[in-house]
């Protein structure tokens, strides 16, 4: 690993002697156009798009290949380039069917976008295209457009370096070159869909998101996935306020350019599902009956004063938010004074990888742990909070963001409860046996913060609007549809639900029953947190920024 | 200032004529006028009873061309990106036909279009096109979302349109 001196587009750059023309080019902001290549990936070299001109080679050479030397001078845009791309360009386009308009990956298509820049914009090809088939099942959640496909092989060595399974070949020969599972086997690893991302045209696409939308209707939201402890970076797509897919985000820190398809496709089905809680619910008569807020609230804070302080249980969740276990702790030990508050864990021992997959599958168990949601001194943990309620010393259960009737043991004792007031996004069995459902927004509605395993903390930004919030003046994300929606389009205004975020919610009703909190948004919560919590101590939201930032 | 105020006053010269008094001449010349129109040929157009029929370079409403019963159209949703008044609203479905896309719903708010024929423009399909009609009439914002049922037509009423494109183009 030496240091050496290369020259690229007249640029002097320093570099180390491992690095090929591509990469140094690219860490030097000079971009030099790439199918097969991937950062993460090995160099196969085989679509010839990244051909340079370097000085004293006799021929062009390939960017992705060749590594750089001392001394080296690299032209990537002259003349013989521009023309040999131009070649290039065309020999990739002779078999590609211009399926533009019914192509999901129109508008983020490497193909579409080099088509533009370095093509010469028509074709002199006047025979029948290869025809192949057009609609395969490569696997349970990816489907195959052979015609479309121009051989990069990503796919096949993500499977092979990345995923681990050997899944993909090539197979035939010249122009007839298609892609094959092995004989007996389906794409069907954990992290399939990520090939549908690296393609960098639209012959693997998603079989959920297939059709869906377009991607230039839709806006992007950088999150992070709510699957388990790892989480992953993610922008999450929407469109008529309805989350429509997930991608990942490159951070090498936690999940490096991939997620796994259990997070992609299972972890945010509910926030557009019927079964949501559209508002908050007060049980009348056995029923129970839309309310106000105000009305909700009032009935919570009413209930909860009739019970002895020892006699309340809290149970937090790390599903929720930093910000939402701080304030419901802080409720907790402050406002009421009880010392039973715990969470439910969800860890399923063996059920991780190595690769990304945690066996903890909530994404928030460290988070919620430092900012309070353990049991005080003498207070009650989980099993003693069942075994409270089983004879009788538990008599309110508060809880939040957490189907806690999933509990084997605390379903069983669950109705001996004189009241039981529960935070849902979605109906489930704790709203069914609940006195009081308050709605709570999902992680894709609200903003504030979550702590993976590695102790990382990482920003949640609201995707979708509840009636609590607008697009434009919130500073979401928004679509092209978003911006121009007029009261009269059918467009632009997919179900907003009248649900708030949790640490709204306590804080309000711990402001009723004579608590101090005076939080205006997630951001000053967590400024509380930081300057009461040690390991958080000295973060801010711009801090923490796009990438997450660790904790001490 | 005076000089502009004396010119602007308009100074009636003499008074009118006997006959002029009488208005009863200039009656006459108009009645005569009005009899000798009313046995000429008429040039107007009944407008409810007769209705014109346009020219093929006329940009009516725009509609979904039909072939063989279903729509050409693929959802590729480029009509609605170029349509400069953001009308037209495509959700896209996915066929067991050649064409594996067709609009699941296709809506074009009429109270936007401005009838720039953008959209006919960029079809690559030629699935939408600009067509003869030019009678609309809502009562209700909501009437004006003109939905699939409303909008595809068999391609043999708007052939001729189809011929004036491809000539044209």
């Amino acid at each position: 690993m030496a240091n050496v001196k290369v020259t690229i587009n007249g640029k002097l750059i320093e570099t180390d002697s491992t690095r090929t023309i591509i990469q140094a080019a690219r860490e030097n902001g000079i971009s030099i156009p790439h199918f097969c290549w991937h950062e993460k990936l090995s160099t196969a070299g085989n679509c010839r798009i990244c051909l340079v001109d370097v000085e004293k080679m006799p021929k062009l050479a390939i960017a992705c290949m060749t590594n750089v030397a001392e001394g080296m001078v690299v032209n990537t845009k002259n003349e013989r380039v521009v023309n040999a791309r131009e070649a290039v360009m065309e020999f990739i386009l002779i078999n590609h069917p211009l399926d533009c308009p019914i192509c999901d990956e129109a508008g983020e298509c490497k193909l579409q976008d080099y088509a533009y820049k370095f093509s010469q914009g028509y074709s002199r090809f006047g025979d029948d295209k290869v025809h192949k088939n057009k609609r395969v099942e490569i696997g349970p959640r990816v489907m195959f457009d052979a015609e479309r496909c121009i051989s990069c092989s990503r796919c096949i060595r993500f499977c092979d370096e990345i995923a681990g399974v050997h899944q993909l070949q090539f197979v035939n020969r010249g122009d007839h070159t298609t892609i094959e599972t092995f004989p007996g086997e389906t794409l069907d690893n954990p992290y399939s869909m990520n090939v549908v991302d690296i393609c960098p045209v639209g012959a693997l696409t998603n079989k959920d998101f297939r059709f869906k939308s377009r991607v230039w209707e839709m806006s992007f939201t950088e999150s992070i996935c709510n699957g388990c402890a790892r989480g992953c970076n993610i922008e999450i797509g929407v469109r008529n306020n309805g989350i429509l897919r997930l991608t990942p985000r490159t951070n090498d820190d936690v999940n490096s350019n991939w997620m796994c398809d259990h997070g992609r496709l299972d972890t945010w089905k509910h926030v557009n599902a019927e079964d949501r809680i559209t508002g908050p619910m007060v049980r009348k008569g056995g029923i129970l009956v839309d309310v106000g807020w105000d009305e909700a609230m009032a009935k919570v804070a009413g209930e909860l004063k009739l019970f002895n302080k020892n006699e309340i249980a809290f149970i937090g969740s790390a599903f929720a938010s930093n910000e939402d276990n701080y304030v419901l702790a802080r409720f907790a030990k402050e406002v009421l004074g009880s010392k039973h508050i715990d969470r439910m864990s969800h860890r399923i021992d063996g059920g991780d990888d190595a690769l990304l997959i945690r066996a903890d599958k909530t994404p928030n168990d460290t988070g919620a742990a430092l900012v309070g949601i353990v049991p005080g001194e003498g207070g009650r943990d989980i099993e003693g909070i069942v075994q409270g309620i089983r004879d009788g010393h538990i008599k309110a259960l508060y809880a939040i963001d957490d189907d806690i009737a999933q509990h084997p043991e605390l379903e069983k004792v669950i109705t001996k409860l004189e009241f039981f007031a529960v935070h849902a996004s979605n109906a489930n069995k704790s709203t069914r046996i609940a006195d009081v459902v308050l709605a709570s927004s999902t992680y894709a509605e609200r903003s504030g913060t979550i702590t993976n395993f590695q102790k990382r903390v990482q920003r949640l930004r609201p995707a979708v609007v509840t009636l609590e919030r607008e697009r434009a003046l919130d500073g979401l994300t928004m679509s092209r549809l978003d911006k121009f929606a007029a009261p009269n389009d059918s467009w632009g205004k997919g179900p907003r639900r009248d649900s708030r975020a949790s640490w709204r919610i306590v804080a309000a009703i711990g402001n009723i029953m004579g608590g101090k909190f005076k939080y205006m948004t997630a951001e000053d919560v967590f400024t509380d947190i930081t300057h009461t919590v040690d390991a958080f101590k000295g973060l801010t939201y711009l801090k923490i920024g796009s990438k997450g930032a660790l904790l001490q | 200032m005076e000089k502009y105020l004396e010119k602007s006053v308009p100074v009636r010269k003499k008074d009118l004529s006997f006959w002029q008094k009488l208005y009863i001449p200039a009656i006459l010349q108009g009645m005569k006028i009005t009899m000798t129109e009313f046995f000429k040929p008429s040039v107007t157009i009944e407008y409810p009873e007769v209705r014109t029929v346009m020219p093929d370079s006329f940009r009516g409403r725009p509609i979904l061309v039909a072939e063989n019963g279903t729509e050409r159209c693929v959802a590729c949703g480029l009509c609605a990106r170029v349509c400069p008044a953001l009308a037209i609203e495509v959700q896209a479905g996915e066929t067991e036909l050649g064409k594996e896309r067709y609009p699941e719903r296709f809506e074009i708010n009429m109270v936007r279009c401005i009838f720039c024929g953008f959209c006919e423009e960029v079809c690559p399909e030629e699935a939408i096109i600009m067509s003869q009609e030019y009678e609309l009439v809502f009562t209700s914002q909501k009437e004006a979302l003109f939905g699939k049922d409303k909008l595809v037509k068999p391609i043999e009423e708007v052939r001729t349109r189809l011929d004036f494109l491809r000539k044209s183009r």
